[in-house]
């Protein structure tokens, strides 16, 4: 019984913590392996629609995203609400898809240059008009694998 | 002599360094890997040629979606949830049955010599449709297509082909079984030029 009291009168001893550095280090690093940092600034709106059916894709590095939308708030002063199509960082026009396709390919290894998914980023209240020239254009220079990027959901409504 | 004993570094602002490393890395990435459906568009025609063998209406289902995301499939208005079913019931066909597709006697490994339905989907949206409702419509038919081969794997090979799919890297056999499946409802979903009727911009 005795023994019992003894304890109680001390008081809690306090947690180690030294281990605590090790527990942050261990999540840094995970972070830090996983991180992919964004390339591109968004200069146009951005939300994918939802499918049920998709898929992943697989390599990333042959992956050359498109995106299309209305530019951002702060953008629409100067650009206007029409949607527009960004390549890399800038706002680009349709005419200008050739030469993004050949650069996004020149950038890749010879044997993997046909093997490129095109993403196509298009905001959900786009219309599809500026998407079929897109397309169309896409399909001029023989970049054929498309991506219509989108995000996974169980169930879709009218 | 009195022994000095180095003094021990004071590691009690580690963890507070490696904090503030790891709230900077929580902060900047983005683990979204990219999902999405993924299509083939046709390779380039150099120049427009007349339609050289005329496909038959009966092996053509037809969706039309206009500048208010209305659709009209098969000359039947429709909402797109429905979309799912009628397109299973066009695609998997029936012998005998007039109005649906005709079958095609091909070979296939695997399975061997079986009739495989002549079934195209045609696809007509208009310049004002919104991507919303492309992205629907196409989601359905790949749906359909997927719901279809999964029957039709479970059926033959005991197996749904979403998980043939997922095993083709392990095996010659599963992805032989794959293509076999594939091959029997192929996906065909021609795109035609879109209207320009509901005055998109």
């Amino acid at each position: 019984m005795s023994k019992f009291r003894k304890k109680g009168k001390k008081g809690q001893p306090a947690v180690n913590t030294a281990s605590l550095p090790d527990i942050v280090f261990m999540l840094l690093f995970f972070f830090m392996v996983t991180t992919v940092m964004r390339e591109t600034t968004l200069k146009v709106e951005n939300v994918t629609p939802q499918a049920t059916e998709v898929s992943k894709l697989e390599k990333k590095s042959l992956v050359a995203y498109i995106y299309i939308g209305k530019p951002v708030k702060n953008l629409q002063g100067a650009f206007g609400t029409a949607p527009r199509i960004q390549l890399n960082d800038a706002f680009k026009t349709v005419d200008d898809i050739p030469l993004f396709v050949e650069m996004e390919k020149e950038a890749r290894d010879e044997a993997e240059r046909n093997r490129i998914t095109w993403s196509l980023k298009v905001d959900v209240n786009t219309k599809m008009g500026i998407v079929t020239d897109v397309k169309q254009e896409l399909r001029k220079v023989n970049a054929l694998k498309l991506n219509y990027s989108s995000k996974k959901t169980d169930k879709i409504s009218n | 002599m009195s022994r000095r004993e180095i003094p021990e570094i004071n590691a009690g602002s580690m963890a507070d360094i490696a904090f503030l490393l790891l709230i900077f890395f929580l902060v900047t990435t983005t683990m979204d890997t990219d999902t999405g459906l993924i299509r083939k568009l046709p390779p380039p025609i150099d120049e427009p040629v007349e339609d050289q063998d005329k496909v038959k209406q009966r092996n053509i289902f037809e969706i039309l979606v206009n500048a208010n995301d209305q659709l009209l499939v098969e000359s039947e208005y429709m909402q797109v949830t429905e979309l799912r079913e009628k397109a299973k019931v066009f695609i998997k066909s029936e012998p005998g049955n007039e109005s649906m597709p005709e079958f095609k006697e091909t070979e296939i490994p695997q399975l061997g010599v079986v009739p495989v339905s002549k079934q195209i989907i045609s696809l007509q949206n208009d310049n004002g449709t919104s991507y919303e409702m492309y992205i629907k419509v196409q989601n359905e038919l790949v749906a359909a297509y997927n719901e279809l081969r999964n029957e039709f794997a479970q059926q033959k090979f005991g197996k749904p082909y979403t998980e043939l799919v997922q095993k083709s890297g392990s095996s010659e056999l599963i992805k032989e079984k794959m293509k076999a499946v594939k091959k029997f409802y192929p996906q065909r979903i021609s795109e035609a030029e879109p209207k320009k009727v509901g005055g998109a911009e």
